[in-house]
């Protein structure tokens, strides 16, 4: 009997679909956060993957001049540091780790936080600052770093997030 | 796994992602090959890249975007203009140094 109709779906195509563009939301300030933020961007970059960063709250710091430089490890509240609450909350705990941290990262070449600003520009990464954070923080446009490329809406910042591929990640 | 390739009359050993495994194997022709692969029009300023690649790689010093950005033979921004889909990963590959491990 060869009356037997051929089912339409005779081929399952395993199609990959490799990413093209990474959207980061960055809403913290510690060092850990930003430098993964960074990491993913920079990262995405290399692979030839498209990526922008949003700073909001308190990702703000990261791209506020005068704070930039100036962002630590959280000592207190943060069990990765496997240092005790009480002892985490003592003068100069933070600042002493966050020394410790920074010069662990230099022997991995990784560059402190506005040179690093610096490379994603260069490497093609969008920086965009949340509006609605800048104005709760009472920033201007002149307090956020040079090579910022905008200020951007919530709804500005999901219109560029259009296309195939696209993956958003909130940090 | 390696495997054996041929780029234009020469035989050469790759790694299963494409990298020579033997840098002593390059020459400028079958670079000029796997940048064909890759989809580059190469310049004089790709070939200078390449070549600090390879002076690098033969001192055995890690490589990564931002010591390439610092060395003075191209900037980040110009490194990206000329191996768009990946300069660090693309351009190793067409030097015939192995894939550099950095993330930065």
């Amino acid at each position: 009997m060869e009356n037997t109709v051929e089912s339409p779906i005779t081929k399952k195509v395993d199609e990959k679909k490799p990413i093209k563009k990474m959207m980061l939301i960055l809403s913290k300030a510690t060092i850990d956060n930003v430098y993964a933020c960074f990491i993913l961007a920079n990262g995405a970059r290399m692979e030839g993957i498209e990526s922008e960063i949003f700073f909001t709250f308190f990702g703000l710091e990261a791209i506020t001049k005068k704070k930039l430089e100036k962002l630590h490890v959280a000592t207190v509240g943060n069990p990765g540091m496997h240092i005790p609450t009480m002892l985490g909350g003592l003068p100069g705990m933070e600042a002493f780790a966050t020394k410790m941290m920074k010069a662990e990262m230099e022997k991995l070449d990784i560059p402190p936080v506005g040179e690093f600003l610096e490379i994603l520009s260069a490497s093609g990464t969008k920086l965009w600052a949340c509006k609605l954070a800048m104005d709760m923080f009472h920033l201007e446009k002149e307090n956020l770093i040079d090579d910022l490329d905008g200020v951007l809406t919530v709804g500005d910042f999901y219109s560029r997030a259009e296309g195939d591929s696209t993956q958003l990640m909130f940090i | 796994m390696v495997v054996e390739k041929i780029y234009g009359e020469l035989c050469v050993t790759c790694n299963e992602q494409g990298y020579l495994t033997d840098l002593n194997q390059w020459t400028k022709e079958v670079g000029s090959e796997i940048a064909k692969e890759e989809g580059i029009d190469m310049t004089e300023k790709h070939w200078e890249v390449i070549n600090y690649l390879q002076d690098q790689c033969r001192k055995e010093v890690p490589l990564s975007i931002r010591k390439i950005g610092k060395s003075g033979v191209v900037d980040i921004k110009e490194f990206y203009q000329l191996f768009p889909k990946g300069p660090l990963k693309i351009s190793s590959r067409i030097a015939g140094i192995p894939k550099p491990v950095s993330c930065i």
